[in-house]
């Protein structure tokens, strides 16, 4: 990598980071403009709601990447969800079960439902095979977690996480079995599969996005914001970039 | 309710910090410590992925034994588990037999389910226009289409007539596009993740 890419790199993490910081002090930035409303989610609290009222369970997939792989970043949105998630559901007769593909993921998801039980003050009800890990491949993973959709009587899916196109038949099953499906993962090719699959299918950047509107946290609305502030600086970028090379091509000669 | 240990915070901070450093800063001290941290963590992969699968066992032994529901896949599961253990452990998963006998039952297998996942896509397709009936669904299936048709080999057929092969070449570049887009948006979210891990603010472990 050259100078002035790691130079830009490190620059565009301080911006992130100061930004980061500016939106979750700022009480002017907090209190100002809410989050755009979507469909998807006025859903999924629906879904959730429904199925503490039925009795029915809510699974969280985290998905079959392993956490220390480079797309793992859904994955640790999964988990800040899971949390959210089982705070939300635990008052229901059937807590949340939270599956994946890796074994380090499977032990953050029992942490992440353990601190869910705590904050509720609902410890001794904690069972950590809520939290398990249903295959080691993406096949096995998926020949796991469909089973779960009947035997354990679940009504909404909640899948964040790394996939790949196969997740498809998971939605198809829960589409059979008459559960809600909100998806979202990092893979190109699973979202397309998602897209035409799943009920609610959450595109690009929407993903991280899902904290925020489960209301995990001033941070994670922090977080959207200064997302949007690198998009915008991106887009800025991107736009000046294409001006400069082509007013090089018109000009004949290098402009920087 | 309980309050998160500051340790366990300042501990994920200190070592996020130094392998980030690591990534900028070519000093030969922050570079190995960085690789000594990593190492750690592959390690400790390692330790949680069999934790994971005794974690997989344990849910299928008491799904197996449950006495009102028993559940027979699992009681399958821990028998083909149990016999590929001892397999393994008795020839070596080196062993080429081993290999043939595991391979020639795991790839059947998983060829069907991707034969069921190209059914499954292409029905999901014929009914969204019926579950999405936004302008979104209508251009998906149309881009679908029409990317298959392009993927399909008379592309480069196309590329040759003279006033098509420049909006075939055009269209074509359309997918890498979006993708980049997506990627982006991606990127920026997954940056902002780690931030937010890194800075403490986000704490997706417990402690």
């Amino acid at each position: 990598m050259s100078d002035i890419e790691y130079i830009f790199n490190l620059g565009f993490l301080l911006i992130g980071a100061l930004a980061l910081l500016f939106f979750s002090v700022s009480k002017r930035a907090r209190a100002g403009g809410r989050l755009r409303s979507m469909e998807a989610f006025q859903k999924l609290r629906r879904a959730i709601g429904l199925s503490v009222e039925e009795g029915k369970r809510l699974h969280v997939s985290l998905g079959n990447n392993s956490i220390l792989g480079p797309n793992n970043a859904s994955a640790l949105v999964g988990l800040s969800t899971l949390e959210r998630v089982a705070q939300i559901s635990l008052i229901g007769d059937r807590p949340p079960v939270a599956t994946s593909g890796d074994g380090s993921l499977a032990i953050l998801s029992q942490d992440a439902l353990q601190a869910a039980y705590r904050s509720n003050n609902a410890l001794e009800q904690y069972d950590p095979d809520r939290g398990r890990q249903a295959g080691v491949t993406p096949f096995s993973y998926l020949a796991g977690i469909i089973p779960i959709l009947p035997t354990e009587q679940v009504s909404t899916n909640l899948l964040v996480g790394y996939y790949g196109p196969e997740i498809a038949l998971f939605c198809e099953a829960a589409e059979r079995q008459g559960a809600f499906t909100l998806a979202a993962s990092e893979s190109l090719a699973a979202q397309a599969a998602l897209y035409a699959t799943a009920h609610e299918p959450l595109i690009g950047e929407e993903l991280f996005a899902i904290p925020a509107y489960l209301q995990a946290g001033p941070v994670h609305q922090a977080s959207l914001r200064s997302q949007d502030v690198l998009r915008w600086l991106v887009v800025f970028l991107l736009v000046a970039g294409a001006i400069l090379k082509l007013a090089e091509s018109v000009l004949g000669a290098p402009l920087l | 309710m309980k309050m998160r240990s500051p340790v366990v915070a300042a501990v994920t901070i200190a070592v996020g910090l130094i392998v980030l450093l690591g990534y900028f800063l070519p000093s030969l001290l922050v570079q190995n410590l960085r690789a000594l941290l990593i190492n750690w963590g592959v390690s400790l992969a390692g330790v949680a992925a069999l934790i994971g699968i005794l974690n997989l066992l344990a849910v299928h032994w008491r799904k197996a034994n449950d006495k009102g529901n028993r559940n027979f896949y699992s009681l399958l599961l821990l028998l083909a588990f149990s016999v590929t253990f001892a397999a393994g452990m008795w020839l070596t998963p080196a062993d080429p037999g081993f290999q043939h006998v595991i391979t020639s039952i795991q790839i059947p297998v998983e060829t069907s389910l991707m034969a069921l996942l190209a059914i499954t896509l292409g029905y999901a397709g014929l009914r969204l226009l019926q579950r999405r009936k936004g302008i979104m669904g209508i251009l998906f299936v149309i881009g679908a289409i029409v990317f298959i048709l392009f993927s399909s080999g008379f592309l480069p057929v196309l590329q040759q007539l003279p006033l098509v092969g420049g909006v075939a070449s055009l269209v074509n570049r359309l997918p890498v596009a979006g993708a980049r887009g997506i990627l982006l948006g991606v990127a920026i979210g997954s940056m902002m993740t780690g931030l937010r891990i890194f800075l403490g603010a986000d704490r997706p472990y417990n402690g």
